[in-house]
Protein backbone atom coordinates (compact mmCIF):
# COMPACT_ATOMS: atom_id res chain seq x y z
CA UNK A 1 0.00 0.00 0.00
CA UNK A 2 1.26 3.16 -1.13
CA UNK A 3 1.71 5.59 1.47
CA UNK A 4 -1.67 8.32 1.63
CA UNK A 5 0.36 11.56 1.11
CA UNK A 6 2.24 9.87 -1.65
CA UNK A 7 -0.53 8.85 -2.99
CA UNK A 8 -2.31 12.18 -3.01
CA UNK A 9 0.85 13.55 -4.57
CA UNK A 10 0.85 11.14 -7.54
CA UNK A 11 -2.61 11.14 -8.52
CA UNK A 12 -2.68 14.81 -8.06
CA UNK A 13 0.54 15.36 -10.83
CA UNK A 14 -0.98 12.91 -12.47
CA UNK A 15 -3.86 14.54 -13.79
CA UNK A 16 -1.63 18.13 -13.92
CA UNK A 17 0.95 16.31 -16.13
CA UNK A 18 -1.89 15.16 -18.14
CA UNK A 19 -3.06 18.34 -18.46
CA UNK A 20 0.81 19.85 -19.39
CA UNK A 21 0.67 17.30 -22.12
CA UNK A 22 -2.43 17.16 -23.73
CA UNK A 23 -3.54 20.88 -22.79
CA UNK A 24 -6.98 21.12 -22.67
CA UNK A 25 -7.28 23.15 -19.84
CA UNK A 26 -5.16 25.21 -21.00
CA UNK A 27 -6.57 25.56 -24.72
CA UNK A 28 -10.15 25.01 -23.91
CA UNK A 29 -11.17 26.18 -20.54
CA UNK A 30 -8.91 28.96 -20.09
CA UNK A 31 -9.88 30.84 -23.52
CA UNK A 32 -13.48 29.94 -22.47
CA UNK A 33 -13.48 31.46 -19.31
CA UNK A 34 -11.62 34.83 -20.87
CA UNK A 35 -14.70 34.38 -23.45
CA UNK A 36 -17.02 34.85 -20.90
CA UNK A 37 -15.68 38.17 -19.32
CA UNK A 38 -15.94 39.36 -23.12
CA UNK A 39 -19.49 38.30 -23.12
CA UNK A 40 -20.28 40.20 -20.26
CA UNK A 41 -18.31 43.42 -21.69
CA UNK A 42 -21.19 43.11 -24.39
CA UNK A 43 -23.81 42.32 -22.26
CA UNK A 44 -23.45 45.32 -20.16
CA UNK A 45 -22.77 47.51 -22.76
CA UNK A 46 -19.34 48.36 -22.82
CA UNK A 47 -20.04 50.80 -19.69
CA UNK A 48 -16.96 50.85 -18.50
CA UNK A 49 -18.32 52.57 -14.61
CA UNK A 50 -20.38 49.37 -14.39
CA UNK A 51 -18.11 46.62 -15.49
CA UNK A 52 -15.69 47.56 -12.98
CA UNK A 53 -18.29 48.20 -10.14
CA UNK A 54 -19.14 44.50 -11.08
CA UNK A 55 -16.27 43.42 -11.62
CA UNK A 56 -15.61 40.75 -8.69
CA UNK A 57 -18.56 39.19 -9.25
CA UNK A 58 -18.48 39.18 -12.85
CA UNK A 59 -14.71 36.94 -11.85
CA UNK A 60 -16.22 34.98 -9.94
CA UNK A 61 -19.52 33.77 -12.29
CA UNK A 62 -17.07 33.23 -14.97
CA UNK A 63 -14.56 31.46 -12.60
CA UNK A 64 -17.51 29.22 -11.79
CA UNK A 65 -18.35 28.23 -15.24
CA UNK A 66 -14.58 27.45 -16.32
CA UNK A 67 -15.10 25.16 -12.96
CA UNK A 68 -17.57 23.33 -14.19
CA UNK A 69 -15.66 22.28 -17.57
CA UNK A 70 -12.34 21.81 -15.37
CA UNK A 71 -13.96 19.21 -12.60
CA UNK A 72 -15.64 17.40 -15.34
CA UNK A 73 -12.66 17.00 -17.59
CA UNK A 74 -10.95 15.96 -14.60
CA UNK A 75 -13.29 13.13 -14.41
CA UNK A 76 -13.26 12.48 -17.83
CA UNK A 77 -9.49 11.75 -17.67
CA UNK A 78 -10.42 8.90 -15.56
CA UNK A 79 -13.22 7.29 -17.52
CA UNK A 80 -11.06 5.36 -20.10
CA UNK A 81 -10.56 1.85 -18.88
CA UNK A 82 -12.44 1.88 -15.70
CA UNK A 83 -9.17 3.90 -14.09
CA UNK A 84 -11.25 4.93 -10.71
CA UNK A 85 -11.76 0.93 -10.38
CA UNK A 86 -7.83 1.20 -10.74
CA UNK A 87 -8.01 2.99 -7.92
CA UNK A 88 -9.49 0.61 -5.54
CA UNK A 89 -7.51 -2.41 -7.19
CA UNK A 90 -4.10 -0.35 -6.46
CA UNK A 91 -5.52 -0.52 -2.69
CA UNK A 92 -5.00 3.28 -2.82
CA UNK A 93 -7.35 4.81 0.30
CA UNK A 94 -10.32 6.29 -1.29
CA UNK A 95 -9.39 9.59 0.54
CA UNK A 96 -6.13 10.10 -1.10
CA UNK A 97 -8.00 10.03 -4.56
CA UNK A 98 -10.56 12.40 -3.41
CA UNK A 99 -7.42 14.97 -2.25
CA UNK A 100 -5.37 14.23 -5.07
CA UNK A 101 -8.27 15.11 -7.65
CA UNK A 102 -8.97 17.79 -5.80
CA UNK A 103 -5.48 18.98 -5.12
CA UNK A 104 -5.35 19.07 -8.49
CA UNK A 105 -8.68 21.03 -10.03
CA UNK A 106 -7.18 23.74 -7.18
CA UNK A 107 -4.20 24.08 -8.73
CA UNK A 108 -5.52 24.77 -12.77
CA UNK A 109 -8.38 27.38 -10.66
CA UNK A 110 -5.42 28.79 -8.99
CA UNK A 111 -3.59 29.61 -12.65
CA UNK A 112 -7.51 30.28 -14.34
CA UNK A 113 -7.97 32.77 -11.20
CA UNK A 114 -4.76 34.49 -12.22
CA UNK A 115 -5.47 35.03 -16.15
CA UNK A 116 -8.94 36.16 -15.35
CA UNK A 117 -7.56 38.49 -12.47
CA UNK A 118 -5.34 40.25 -15.14
CA UNK A 119 -8.49 40.26 -17.21
CA UNK A 120 -11.08 42.13 -15.20
CA UNK A 121 -8.13 44.39 -14.56
CA UNK A 122 -7.78 45.04 -18.79
CA UNK A 123 -11.05 44.84 -19.66
CA UNK A 124 -13.36 46.34 -16.94
CA UNK A 125 -10.46 48.75 -15.74
CA UNK A 126 -10.08 47.02 -11.86
CA UNK A 127 -7.97 48.44 -9.75
CA UNK A 128 -6.47 46.50 -6.82
CA UNK A 129 -6.20 47.81 -3.59
CA UNK A 130 -5.67 45.02 -1.24
CA UNK A 131 -3.71 42.65 -2.65
CA UNK A 132 -3.43 40.27 0.28
CA UNK A 133 -7.16 39.88 0.82
CA UNK A 134 -7.11 38.69 -2.82
CA UNK A 135 -4.57 36.08 -2.73
CA UNK A 136 -6.31 34.84 0.60
CA UNK A 137 -10.03 34.90 -0.79
CA UNK A 138 -8.88 33.61 -4.25
CA UNK A 139 -7.45 30.86 -2.70
CA UNK A 140 -10.09 29.69 -0.29
CA UNK A 141 -12.66 29.73 -2.57
CA UNK A 142 -10.74 27.72 -5.10
CA UNK A 143 -10.34 24.97 -2.20
CA UNK A 144 -14.16 25.10 -1.66
CA UNK A 145 -14.82 24.64 -5.36
CA UNK A 146 -12.18 21.86 -5.76
CA UNK A 147 -13.38 20.08 -2.70
CA UNK A 148 -17.29 20.89 -3.64
CA UNK A 149 -16.72 20.21 -7.09
CA UNK A 150 -14.45 16.95 -7.02
CA UNK A 151 -17.79 15.63 -4.79
CA UNK A 152 -19.99 16.45 -7.01
CA UNK A 153 -17.69 15.47 -10.34
CA UNK A 154 -17.97 11.89 -8.98
CA UNK A 155 -21.71 11.66 -8.58
CA UNK A 156 -22.19 12.94 -12.20
CA UNK A 157 -19.12 11.03 -13.54
CA UNK A 158 -20.85 7.61 -13.26
CA UNK A 159 -23.94 8.83 -15.00
CA UNK A 160 -24.47 8.76 -18.97
CA UNK A 161 -26.13 12.97 -18.58
CA UNK A 162 -22.88 14.16 -16.34
CA UNK A 163 -22.55 17.28 -18.52
CA UNK A 164 -26.24 18.51 -17.98
CA UNK A 165 -26.30 17.49 -14.56
CA UNK A 166 -23.09 18.70 -13.23
CA UNK A 167 -24.27 22.71 -13.25
CA UNK A 168 -27.63 21.47 -11.90
CA UNK A 169 -26.30 20.09 -9.10
CA UNK A 170 -23.08 21.89 -8.28
CA UNK A 171 -24.11 25.23 -8.70
CA UNK A 172 -26.73 25.74 -6.05
CA UNK A 173 -24.44 24.43 -3.49
CA UNK A 174 -21.26 26.65 -3.75
CA UNK A 175 -23.50 29.93 -3.88
CA UNK A 176 -22.17 30.72 -0.41
CA UNK A 177 -18.87 30.60 -2.43
CA UNK A 178 -20.25 33.40 -4.88
CA UNK A 179 -21.32 35.35 -2.32
CA UNK A 180 -18.13 35.46 -0.03
CA UNK A 181 -15.95 35.45 -2.08
CA UNK A 182 -17.60 38.37 -4.27
CA UNK A 183 -17.99 40.65 -1.10
CA UNK A 184 -14.31 39.96 -0.32
CA UNK A 185 -12.77 40.65 -3.84
CA UNK A 186 -14.92 43.95 -3.65
CA UNK A 187 -13.29 45.11 -0.59
CA UNK A 188 -10.09 44.14 -2.57
CA UNK A 189 -10.68 46.20 -5.66
CA UNK A 190 -12.61 48.95 -3.64
CA UNK A 191 -15.84 48.42 -5.41
CA UNK A 192 -17.85 48.10 -2.31
CA UNK A 193 -17.91 49.29 1.01
CA UNK A 194 -17.33 45.99 3.05
CA UNK A 195 -14.81 44.32 5.24
CA UNK A 196 -13.62 41.92 3.36
CA UNK A 197 -11.61 40.17 5.79
CA UNK A 198 -14.76 39.00 7.75
CA UNK A 199 -15.62 36.88 4.68
CA UNK A 200 -12.61 34.92 4.88
CA UNK A 201 -14.25 32.80 7.63
CA UNK A 202 -17.04 31.69 5.72
CA UNK A 203 -14.43 30.88 2.76
CA UNK A 204 -12.50 28.78 5.19
CA UNK A 205 -15.31 27.19 6.48
CA UNK A 206 -17.20 25.68 3.24
CA UNK A 207 -13.84 24.60 2.11
CA UNK A 208 -13.39 22.74 5.32
CA UNK A 209 -16.88 21.04 5.26
CA UNK A 210 -16.53 20.17 1.50
CA UNK A 211 -12.74 18.57 2.18
CA UNK A 212 -14.03 17.03 5.28
CA UNK A 213 -17.67 15.82 3.99
CA UNK A 214 -15.47 14.74 0.63
CA UNK A 215 -13.00 12.37 2.02
CA UNK A 216 -15.58 10.83 4.09
CA UNK A 217 -18.36 9.87 1.57
CA UNK A 218 -15.68 9.20 -1.23
CA UNK A 219 -14.71 5.35 -0.65
CA UNK A 220 -18.82 4.80 -0.73
CA UNK A 221 -19.44 6.76 -3.96
CA UNK A 222 -16.40 5.15 -5.69
CA UNK A 223 -18.10 1.56 -4.47
CA UNK A 224 -20.01 -0.66 -6.66
CA UNK A 225 -23.43 -0.83 -5.95
CA UNK B 1 -42.78 -22.05 -13.61
CA UNK B 2 -46.11 -21.16 -15.33
CA UNK B 3 -47.15 -19.56 -11.63
CA UNK B 4 -43.86 -17.44 -12.06
CA UNK B 5 -44.94 -15.84 -15.24
CA UNK B 6 -47.98 -14.57 -13.19
CA UNK B 7 -46.51 -13.20 -11.04
CA UNK B 8 -46.77 -9.18 -11.95
CA UNK B 9 -50.60 -10.19 -11.97
CA UNK B 10 -49.96 -10.42 -8.19
CA UNK B 11 -49.09 -6.78 -7.77
CA UNK B 12 -51.55 -4.33 -7.11
CA UNK B 13 -52.60 -1.58 -9.83
CA UNK B 14 -53.71 0.93 -7.92
CA UNK B 15 -51.85 3.04 -4.32
CA UNK B 16 -55.46 3.13 -2.93
CA UNK B 17 -56.34 1.53 0.56
CA UNK B 18 -59.65 1.67 2.67
CA UNK B 19 -57.40 4.15 4.85
CA UNK B 20 -55.92 6.33 2.28
CA UNK B 21 -59.36 6.83 0.81
CA UNK B 22 -60.89 7.93 3.65
CA UNK B 23 -57.53 10.24 4.29
CA UNK B 24 -58.18 11.28 0.89
CA UNK B 25 -61.52 12.42 1.32
CA UNK B 26 -60.91 13.85 4.74
CA UNK B 27 -58.21 15.88 2.99
CA UNK B 28 -60.47 16.74 0.27
CA UNK B 29 -63.16 17.76 2.46
CA UNK B 30 -60.30 20.16 4.24
CA UNK B 31 -59.20 21.63 1.15
CA UNK B 32 -62.98 22.92 0.80
CA UNK B 33 -63.15 23.83 4.54
CA UNK B 34 -60.02 25.98 4.28
CA UNK B 35 -61.15 27.79 1.23
CA UNK B 36 -64.42 28.62 2.90
CA UNK B 37 -62.34 30.29 5.81
CA UNK B 38 -59.38 31.74 3.71
CA UNK B 39 -62.19 33.53 1.23
CA UNK B 40 -65.46 34.22 3.38
CA UNK B 41 -64.83 33.80 6.75
CA UNK B 42 -61.40 35.11 7.48
CA UNK B 43 -61.44 39.07 7.24
CA UNK B 44 -59.28 41.24 4.91
CA UNK B 45 -55.88 42.42 6.80
CA UNK B 46 -56.23 46.27 7.80
CA UNK B 47 -56.00 48.39 10.68
CA UNK B 48 -56.14 52.35 11.31
CA UNK B 49 -53.10 54.57 12.22
CA UNK B 50 -53.31 57.52 14.24
CA UNK B 51 -53.96 60.21 11.54
CA UNK B 52 -57.08 58.28 9.95
CA UNK B 53 -54.81 56.26 6.97
CA UNK B 54 -55.61 52.76 6.53
CA UNK B 55 -52.98 50.33 6.13
CA UNK B 56 -52.50 46.32 5.73
CA UNK B 57 -52.07 43.43 3.66
CA UNK B 58 -55.85 43.85 2.63
CA UNK B 59 -57.23 40.68 0.40
CA UNK B 60 -53.77 39.75 -0.12
CA UNK B 61 -53.20 38.17 3.28
CA UNK B 62 -55.49 35.12 2.39
CA UNK B 63 -52.33 33.80 0.12
CA UNK B 64 -50.80 33.34 3.68
CA UNK B 65 -52.95 30.48 4.87
CA UNK B 66 -51.26 28.54 1.82
CA UNK B 67 -48.01 29.82 1.92
CA UNK B 68 -47.22 29.39 5.57
CA UNK B 69 -48.52 26.24 6.06
CA UNK B 70 -46.93 24.91 2.58
CA UNK B 71 -43.58 26.59 3.45
CA UNK B 72 -43.36 24.40 6.84
CA UNK B 73 -44.10 21.31 5.28
CA UNK B 74 -42.11 21.77 2.75
CA UNK B 75 -39.07 22.10 5.34
CA UNK B 76 -41.14 19.04 6.76
CA UNK B 77 -40.29 17.01 3.77
CA UNK B 78 -36.77 17.91 3.76
CA UNK B 79 -35.85 16.99 6.77
CA UNK B 80 -37.89 13.59 6.41
CA UNK B 81 -35.67 13.76 3.27
CA UNK B 82 -32.58 14.01 4.72
CA UNK B 83 -33.45 11.37 7.51
CA UNK B 84 -34.27 8.88 5.75
CA UNK B 85 -31.15 9.27 3.85
CA UNK B 86 -29.30 8.60 6.89
CA UNK B 87 -31.04 5.89 7.92
CA UNK B 88 -30.59 4.39 4.55
CA UNK B 89 -27.26 5.00 4.72
CA UNK B 90 -26.89 3.11 8.11
CA UNK B 91 -29.32 0.23 7.80
CA UNK B 92 -29.40 -0.16 3.77
CA UNK B 93 -33.22 -0.94 3.60
CA UNK B 94 -34.82 0.57 0.44
CA UNK B 95 -38.31 1.40 2.50
CA UNK B 96 -36.04 4.38 4.04
CA UNK B 97 -34.80 5.48 0.74
CA UNK B 98 -38.21 5.25 -0.89
CA UNK B 99 -39.62 7.10 2.01
CA UNK B 100 -36.73 9.80 1.55
CA UNK B 101 -37.19 9.79 -2.79
CA UNK B 102 -41.24 10.17 -1.73
CA UNK B 103 -40.94 13.18 0.57
CA UNK B 104 -38.06 14.81 -1.55
CA UNK B 105 -40.93 14.89 -4.74
CA UNK B 106 -44.00 16.42 -2.34
CA UNK B 107 -40.86 18.85 -0.70
CA UNK B 108 -40.01 20.56 -4.36
CA UNK B 109 -44.43 21.05 -4.89
CA UNK B 110 -44.66 22.08 -1.36
CA UNK B 111 -41.69 24.59 -2.07
CA UNK B 112 -42.47 25.80 -5.70
CA UNK B 113 -46.41 26.41 -3.99
CA UNK B 114 -44.34 28.88 -1.63
CA UNK B 115 -42.26 30.86 -3.78
CA UNK B 116 -45.12 31.36 -6.11
CA UNK B 117 -47.81 32.29 -3.67
CA UNK B 118 -44.92 34.03 -2.20
CA UNK B 119 -43.82 36.49 -5.04
CA UNK B 120 -47.57 37.35 -5.98
CA UNK B 121 -48.50 38.22 -2.46
CA UNK B 122 -45.10 40.10 -2.83
CA UNK B 123 -46.24 42.21 -5.32
CA UNK B 124 -49.09 44.16 -3.29
CA UNK B 125 -47.44 43.72 0.15
CA UNK B 126 -43.65 44.65 -0.51
CA UNK B 127 -44.41 46.26 -3.93
CA UNK B 128 -42.11 43.69 -5.58
CA UNK B 129 -42.19 40.82 -6.91
CA UNK B 130 -38.63 39.63 -5.48
CA UNK B 131 -36.61 40.82 -2.85
CA UNK B 132 -33.06 40.30 -2.93
CA UNK B 133 -32.17 41.45 0.38
CA UNK B 134 -34.46 38.88 2.09
CA UNK B 135 -32.99 35.91 3.83
CA UNK B 136 -35.65 33.27 3.63
CA UNK B 137 -36.38 34.10 0.40
CA UNK B 138 -33.11 33.69 -1.52
CA UNK B 139 -32.76 30.36 0.94
CA UNK B 140 -36.11 29.11 0.30
CA UNK B 141 -35.17 29.67 -3.57
CA UNK B 142 -31.33 27.77 -3.32
CA UNK B 143 -33.38 25.06 -1.46
CA UNK B 144 -35.98 24.98 -4.15
CA UNK B 145 -32.66 24.19 -6.36
CA UNK B 146 -30.83 22.23 -4.45
CA UNK B 147 -33.95 19.68 -4.60
CA UNK B 148 -34.91 19.62 -8.02
CA UNK B 149 -31.35 18.82 -8.93
CA UNK B 150 -31.64 15.81 -6.22
CA UNK B 151 -34.92 14.68 -8.22
CA UNK B 152 -32.92 15.39 -11.52
CA UNK B 153 -30.48 12.73 -10.42
CA UNK B 154 -33.03 10.36 -9.12
CA UNK B 155 -34.90 10.12 -11.83
CA UNK B 156 -31.22 9.08 -14.14
CA UNK B 157 -31.67 5.43 -15.02
CA UNK B 158 -28.91 3.96 -12.33
CA UNK B 159 -28.16 0.68 -10.67
CA UNK B 160 -30.74 0.96 -7.83
CA UNK B 161 -28.48 0.40 -4.72
CA UNK B 162 -25.61 2.74 -6.31
CA UNK B 163 -28.53 5.39 -7.13
CA UNK B 164 -30.25 5.05 -3.73
CA UNK B 165 -26.84 5.67 -2.15
CA UNK B 166 -25.67 8.45 -4.20
CA UNK B 167 -28.89 10.23 -3.93
CA UNK B 168 -28.86 10.11 0.03
CA UNK B 169 -25.10 11.40 -0.11
CA UNK B 170 -26.68 14.20 -2.39
CA UNK B 171 -29.60 14.89 -0.11
CA UNK B 172 -27.50 14.69 3.21
CA UNK B 173 -25.21 17.35 1.76
CA UNK B 174 -27.67 19.42 0.26
CA UNK B 175 -29.68 19.45 3.82
CA UNK B 176 -26.27 20.44 5.83
CA UNK B 177 -25.40 23.37 3.19
CA UNK B 178 -28.97 25.10 4.20
CA UNK B 179 -27.59 26.78 7.63
CA UNK B 180 -24.42 27.56 5.50
CA UNK B 181 -26.55 28.99 2.48
CA UNK B 182 -28.70 30.99 5.18
CA UNK B 183 -25.70 32.74 6.78
CA UNK B 184 -24.16 33.48 3.90
CA UNK B 185 -27.25 35.30 2.46
CA UNK B 186 -27.65 37.27 6.00
CA UNK B 187 -24.20 38.10 6.15
CA UNK B 188 -24.57 39.11 2.45
CA UNK B 189 -27.30 41.82 2.53
CA UNK B 190 -27.88 41.72 6.59
CA UNK B 191 -31.58 43.13 5.98
CA UNK B 192 -34.74 41.73 5.93
CA UNK B 193 -38.44 42.25 4.70
CA UNK B 194 -39.82 39.03 5.69
CA UNK B 195 -42.60 39.33 8.47
CA UNK B 196 -41.62 37.96 11.39
CA UNK B 197 -43.79 35.23 13.20
CA UNK B 198 -46.52 36.88 14.40
CA UNK B 199 -48.20 33.44 15.68
CA UNK B 200 -46.18 33.51 19.26
CA UNK B 201 -47.45 36.61 20.38
CA UNK B 202 -50.93 36.31 19.07
CA UNK B 203 -51.05 39.79 17.50
CA UNK B 204 -53.35 37.91 14.48
CA UNK B 205 -57.02 38.38 15.04
CA UNK B 206 -58.65 35.08 15.88
CA UNK B 207 -60.38 34.30 12.33
CA UNK B 208 -57.28 34.50 10.71
CA UNK B 209 -55.75 32.46 13.11
CA UNK B 210 -58.05 29.56 13.32
CA UNK B 211 -58.07 29.36 9.31
CA UNK B 212 -53.92 29.33 9.56
CA UNK B 213 -54.21 26.70 12.23
CA UNK B 214 -56.86 25.19 9.39
CA UNK B 215 -54.46 25.53 6.65
CA UNK B 216 -51.36 23.60 8.65
CA UNK B 217 -53.90 20.83 9.39
CA UNK B 218 -55.34 20.48 5.90
CA UNK B 219 -51.27 20.81 4.85
CA UNK B 220 -50.39 17.57 7.22
CA UNK B 221 -53.35 15.84 5.76
CA UNK B 222 -52.53 16.49 2.35
CA UNK B 223 -48.90 15.81 2.83
CA UNK B 224 -49.35 12.84 4.68
CA UNK B 225 -51.54 11.31 1.83
CA UNK B 226 -49.32 12.12 -0.66
CA UNK B 227 -45.98 10.98 1.06
CA UNK B 228 -48.24 7.60 1.31
CA UNK B 229 -49.25 7.35 -2.23
CA UNK B 230 -46.05 8.18 -3.49
CA UNK B 231 -44.07 5.84 -1.62
CA UNK B 232 -46.45 3.10 -2.75
CA UNK B 233 -45.95 3.87 -5.95
CA UNK B 234 -42.04 3.91 -5.57
CA UNK B 235 -42.61 0.61 -4.05
CA UNK B 236 -44.71 -0.81 -6.57
CA UNK B 237 -42.19 -0.10 -9.73
CA UNK B 238 -39.15 -1.89 -7.51
CA UNK B 239 -41.49 -4.81 -7.71
CA UNK B 240 -42.50 -4.52 -10.67
CA UNK B 241 -38.79 -4.32 -12.01
CA UNK B 242 -37.87 -7.10 -9.79
CA UNK B 243 -40.57 -9.47 -10.87
CA UNK B 244 -39.69 -8.50 -14.82
CA UNK B 245 -36.16 -9.58 -14.15
CA UNK B 246 -37.52 -12.84 -12.36
CA UNK B 247 -40.24 -13.41 -15.20
CA UNK B 248 -37.49 -13.36 -18.04
CA UNK B 249 -35.16 -15.49 -15.50
CA UNK B 250 -38.10 -18.04 -15.68
CA UNK B 251 -38.51 -17.60 -19.65
CA UNK B 252 -35.48 -18.37 -20.30
CA UNK B 253 -35.30 -21.51 -17.85
CA UNK B 254 -38.42 -22.92 -19.53
CA UNK B 255 -37.09 -22.31 -22.82
CA UNK B 256 -33.67 -23.65 -22.06
CA UNK B 257 -35.40 -27.24 -20.47
CA UNK B 258 -37.68 -27.68 -23.51
CA UNK B 259 -34.79 -27.08 -25.84
CA UNK B 260 -32.99 -29.49 -23.93
CA UNK B 261 -35.71 -32.18 -24.13
CA UNK B 262 -37.12 -31.35 -27.84
CA UNK B 263 -36.07 -28.97 -31.15
CA UNK B 264 -36.97 -25.90 -30.49
CA UNK B 265 -38.59 -24.44 -33.50
CA UNK B 266 -36.57 -20.86 -34.66
CA UNK B 267 -40.04 -19.39 -34.82
CA UNK B 268 -40.78 -19.83 -31.11
CA UNK B 269 -37.35 -18.81 -29.69
CA UNK B 270 -37.78 -15.65 -31.51
CA UNK B 271 -41.20 -15.01 -29.98
CA UNK B 272 -39.47 -15.84 -26.70
CA UNK B 273 -37.12 -13.53 -26.65
CA UNK B 274 -39.27 -10.70 -28.45
CA UNK B 275 -41.56 -10.95 -25.82
CA UNK B 276 -38.87 -10.39 -23.10
CA UNK B 277 -37.66 -7.52 -24.82
CA UNK B 278 -41.09 -6.28 -24.97
CA UNK B 279 -41.38 -6.50 -21.21
CA UNK B 280 -37.39 -4.95 -20.42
Amino acid sequence: MIAPLRAVALIAGKDLRIELRSRVVFNHVLPFAVLVLILFGFALDADSDALSSFAPGLFWVAVLLAALLAIGRSFALERADGALDSFRLANISPVAVFAGKALAVFVQLLVLEVVLGIGIVVFYGASLEKPGLLVVAGVLAAAGIASAGTLYGVVASQLAVRETILPLLLLPVLAPVLIGATRAFGDAFGTVAVNGWSWLGLLGAFALVYTTFGALVFGPLLEEG
Amino acid sequence: MAENTNSPTSIPDNTSSPTTRILGWVTLAGLALLVIFAFFVSPEDSRQTADGTIIGQFDAVRLLYIHVPSAVFAYVSFSITGLGSIIYLWRRTRWWDHVAHASAEIGVIFCGITLLTGIIWGRPVWNTWWEWGDVRLVTTLLLFLIFVGYLAFRAVPNEPHRQARNASILAIVGALNIPVVNRSVEWWENRTLHQRSTLADLKIEDETLLTLMIGFAVFALLFLWLLVHRFRVAWLSKEAAEAGLEQALAERRAEASSSSGAEVSGSSRAEASSSVEARS
